[in-house]
């Protein structure tokens, strides 16, 4: 028994050491947590903190609009309207295929919404979502919201669009927004632009879009917001604006270009026609144009390898860079050059037999048997070929391509849009460079560049900016597009071209030489049809540029295959005394210019001197299903406001 | 006469003890609010619950030791067949057989029950060889560990079977259990643990957790996800706390399960380090006074029911907090007297009425 007692004695002395040793166990555990507790709160608290807050608030960027584009008198030209859009998380979903069927149940997905879509998907390999379908109608978003449970990775958003009225028409000028590439992307990175372009999936690609990207674009506001674990907004903290883009007022005048477009029919060609005295380029036209609204939203395949493979090229800006010879356009130039450099003055008259002969070369004119008796006027009025092939073999070419290049010729306009061509004035270096096996300019090789021939490479840009500089009498201005930039909020706008860029030293009578020579195109020469009855003065000169080296036998245009025909030139200014308007018209395997490029800058001066006439192209391009486009416009311009 | 009856029912009632639950319960309920976003619905079931489990308590702590000894092997029966009735027709539950669907009863988690009928059968078997203990009981009663433990962790649920094994440990520990086997016994376990990680005999998503506890920043989306947000709510709340209702982290939606085994987080975040000293200190006023009725108790299994109970409630809040504050792997414990749930509540109110029990009896054995 007493055994027993000692036993169980010992036992609850064991039990006693044993739960002690539980006790300091538990205080030691306690005491860890403790610390634990110090150091996640008291040392990094200020770390967790900071998490916390990050965890809470989410920055949210707010795309700033796109600035507005109008004509020179606020007709718009682009504009912006909100809309929703749905869009699509490819990353959300497995089977694209079958998540647009079951979209298509909700709301009709066309098969070429279809195709954009992928081809954007494609293209972009993105995480974020894409549109689908836009411009969705009140119903549509209330059924797609009504399914959205079904519709995982699918969300309806409103945002802006860009929207371009008139379509085809200043396609070529105004250009198109697209969505930002990735090597956009980097760019803006490069350019430290990446906080103005947080929010926005858009930029300008081409045209005035591109090139005013800057101004049009605005910068990127925030929002700050606290958000819960989903990142659903809880409530708005501090919210900072967007700044909207600058609005631009085109030269341009889209009743003119509207005229010009309509004169081409169905012919390939560009028209540009400049306001001499400033510079304003009042109509840019390539034909044939594509519609820029396909590309706002990303443009479905087939529509985009119909512009790409077209054999009309829809896509080349064809006065920036098409680069043709300018053939008899170039006469006029070349006579002011002859007295300007004192080759010849305007009464030195040549005996023309019809051709010209040089050592072994020989050169026909257009008439067999030659024009007789041809001083300077009467060159240019008949546009006399072997007048120039002698005058072109007595010159110096690099006398000659320092004096055209103060026109422009064979160089860059420095237009404010992107993608110009340089074009080539021919000169010994560029001989040299271009063909270092025959490095030599040779006379041969001159007589061709006096009729506007050879080597020869301008494009129409340059001609109509020659034109013009001449109209001005030596006064050049900077061609521009955009007249004037306007700060949206302020209302404060500035002007792109305030005065001249340079004066050509040119002596007046010489000028007046040429200009009489212009008149008498027009009343007497090649212009004389196309200009029969005209209300105005104008002087004018056509041009008809080989496309193939036919120039030595026979020509007939109805036996070449279309692609092959001469191309035909006008340059036009008016009203003679003082020109308000300098243009060019270019048909590209149009044959004659008088017959094919005259007509149409007739109708294009008729117009711009006729108000009524302007003013009822513009009445005729607003179409029941524009005007309904350029109402909701106004609408979202008043919004803005 | 109602009165008389008040008196009886309370007679067996630890005042401290019960005092001290009652102040975390409360606190626990504060939390609760805030937890599930400031509504009361989840607070008042849960408060209905806490009355169902007190009721309980209160009854347990009138029963003599003697007499709940005597649940000891029919418990600890149905706790085994209700196990070996899991691993044969369990409700799959994320991939885990884990409960049991009695008709008539509901579901039942069987390895709750034996939270309480393990530490009940050791102690009884112990005190059956008082005085005349040897390696063989301690085999035995080993074994008695062993079984229910390893159908624990087949269900797959190794938190809890560690929990299981853990309480069993504590009474083999508290009767005596030579310390050459002690240890022994933790250089097997280590060794156990290391081949369990090397020949894949854990699960993926256990080995997941054991990973994320290492390196919580790895996978910040899906398991390593919670351990960091919780620590972002605790270290966030700084000194004081963000206040009663304003902690963003819990409101906001950061904090997964926060109202049931994360709920130490929202406490933390919003009552700061002073909240965490309080309940530290009502745990330790707790657990203190539990050791001093383990020490009091007048028999061997009053001392080990005791002891291994008290041992309980220190592992519930020391693992349910260190898991919450980053210190150790998410295993499913609830933080004591405090998280949402049923289940825990009645088996942690259980545990308060056996300590009353042995508490209350003491003297009357004596005499």
């Amino acid at each position: 028994m007493s055994a027993e007692l000692r036993n169980h004695d010992r036992e609850l002395f064991w039990f006693q050491r044993r739960l002690s040793l539980a006790a300091v166990l538990v205080v030691i555990g306690f005491l860890a947590l403790l610390g634990r507790f110090v150091y996640l709160q008291v040392i990094q608290h200020k770390h967790f903190a900071t998490l916390a807050e990050a965890n809470r608030i989410d920055i949210q960027p707010e795309a700033p609009n796109r600035g507005i584009i109008t004509d020179r008198n606020g007709v718009v030209l682009a504009s912006n309207y909100s809309a929703y859009t749905l869009e699509m998380n490819p990353q959300k979903i497995a089977d694209l295929d079958v998540a647009i069927d079951e979209i298509g149940k909700i709301v009709e997905i066309s098969a070429r919404d279809r195709r954009r879509f992928k081809r954007l998907y494609e293209e972009f390999r993105t995480n974020e979502s894409l549109p689908l379908k836009s411009r969705l109608t009140d119903e549509e978003v209330a059924r797609v919201a009504a399914n959205r449970y079904r519709l995982p990775g699918v969300e309806i958003k409103a945002r802006l669009f860009r929207q371009y009225p008139f379509g085809e028409v200043a396609s070529h000028v105004v250009g198109y927004i697209g969505r930002i590439s990735q090597s956009e992307k980097e760019r803006i990175e490069q350019q430290e632009l990446s906080a103005s372009y947080k929010g926005s999936d858009y930029i300008g690609k081409r045209g005035i879009e591109l090139s005013y990207e800057r101004d049009l674009h605005g910068s990127a506001g925030s929002t700050e917001v606290e958000v819960d674990a989903n990142r659903r907004v809880v409530r708005v903290l501090s919210r900072k604006p967007s700044v909207i883009g600058n609005n631009l007022q085109l030269s341009l005048d889209i009743r003119l270009q509207k005229i010009a477009e309509d004169a081409f029919g169905n012919k390939r060609g560009a028209l540009v026609a400049i306001e001499p005295a400033t510079g304003d380029v009042l109509a840019f036209v390539s034909k044939p144009g594509y519609d820029p609204n396909l590309f706002v939203d990303g443009i479905d395949p087939q529509s985009w390898d119909a512009l790409r493979d077209s054999p009309d090229k829809p896509m080349l800006n064809r006065p920036l860079q098409g680069g043709y010879p300018p053939g008899s356009t170039y006469k006029p130039f070349m006579a002011l050059m002859a007295q300007e450099l004192g080759v010849r003055t305007a009464s030195q008259a040549i005996n023309d037999p019809g051709y010209f002969r040089l050592g072994a070369g020989h050169w026909r004119d257009d008439k067999v048997g030659g024009h007789g008796i041809v001083d300077m006027v009467k060159s240019i009025v008949i546009s006399c070929d072997t007048y120039y092939y002698q005058l072109a073999s007595e010159l110096d070419i690099d006398e000659w391509s320092g004096f055209m290049k103060q026109f422009g010729f064979g160089q860059k306009t420095g237009i404010d849009i992107d993608g110009e061509l340089t074009g080539i004035l021919p000169s010994r270096e560029w001989k040299a460079k271009r063909f270092p096996k025959d490095p030599k300019l040779h006379v041969g090789d001159q007589v061709s560049l006096g009729i506007g021939q050879g080597f020869n490479t301008f494009t129409p840009m340059q001609m109509a900016y020659a034109t013009a500089v001449l109209a001005n009498r030596g006064v050049a201005f900077k061609p521009h597009l955009v007249k004037r930039v306007q700060d949206a909020r302020t209302g404060e706008s500035r002007l792109t071209q305030p005065s001249p860029a340079y004066t050509v030293p040119l002596k007046q009578a010489h000028v007046d030489v040429v200009l009489k020579g212009l008149e008498g195109v027009v009343t007497a020469g090649t212009g004389r049809t196309a200009f029969l009855n005209a209300k105005y003065s104008s002087g004018g000169k056509t041009g008809t540029a080989q496309v193939f080296g036919l120039r030595g036998g026979d020509y007939k245009a109805s036996q070449v295959t279309e692609r092959l025909r001469d191309h035909a030139w006008y340059i036009a200014l008016a009203p003679l005394d003082s020109p308000k308007i300098a243009l060019v018209a270019f048909v590209e395997n149009g044959g004659f210019g008088a017959e094919a490029a005259a007509p149409i800058a007739r109708k294009v001066l008729d117009a711009y001197f006729d108000p009524a006439l302007l003013d009822a192209a513009i009445k005729k391009a607003v179409s029941p299903a524009e005007a309904l486009a350029s109402a909701s416009l106004q609408r979202e311009v008043k919004r803005a406001r | 006469m109602i009165q008389h009856l008040w008196a009886k029912l309370t007679d067996h009632l630890d005042p401290f003890l019960f005092a001290v639950v009652t102040a975390i319960a409360a606190l626990g309920l504060l939390v609760l609010y805030s937890a599930v976003g400031e509504s009361l619905g989840r607070v008042i079931s849960q408060s209905q619950k806490m009355a169902v489990a007190v009721a309980i308590m209160i009854v347990i702590a009138n029963l003599s030791p003697q007499f709940i000894a005597r649940f000891a092997v029919p418990l600890y029966a149905i706790g085994i067949l209700l196990l070996l009735g899991v691993a044969l027709g369990g409700e799959v539950v994320k991939g885990a057989r884990r409960w049991l669907k009695i008709p008539g009863v509901g579901n039942v988690q069987p390895s709750e029950i034996m939270k309480i009928a393990l530490p009940l059968i050791l102690a009884w078997y112990f005190e059956r060889h008082e005085g005349s203990m040897n390696w063989r009981n301690f085999l035995v009663a080993s074994a008695l560990v062993v079984i229910p433990f390893g159908l624990v962790v087949r269900q797959p649920d190794l938190g809890t079977a560690l929990l299981i094994g853990a309480c069993g440990f504590y009474v083999l520990f508290l009767a005596g259990l030579d310390w050459r086997i002690i240890v022994g016994g933790a250089i097997l376990g280590g060794l156990g643990l290391w081949a369990a990680w090397e020949f894949n005999w854990l699960h993926d998503y256990q080995k997941e957790r054991v990973l994320n506890f290492i390196n919580p920043e790895n996978d910040t989306q899906d398991a390593g996800w919670h351990t960091i947000q919780a620590a972002i709510a605790i270290g966030s709340g700084g000194l004081f706390g963000k206040g009663w209702g304003n902690g963003t982290q819990t409101h906001l939606e950061f904090l997964p399960e926060k109202h049931t085994d994360f709920i130490f987080a929202v406490y933390g975040e919003e009552f700061g380090l002073l909240g965490g000293v309080v309940l530290i200190v009502l745990y330790l006023l707790f657990i203190g006074r539990s050791f001093v009725i383990t020490a009091n108790a007048s028999t061997l299994f009053g001392r080990l029911m005791a002891g291994s109970m008290t041992l309980m409630f220190f592992t519930y809040a020391f693992v349910n907090i260190g898991m919450v504050t980053g210190m150790l792997p998410v295993v499913g414990v609830p933080l004591p007297f405090v998280s949402f749930g049923g289940t825990a509540l009645i088996t942690l109110f259980i545990a308060v009425g056996i300590l009353m029990s042995v508490q209350s009896h003491r003297k009357l054995v004596n005499s």
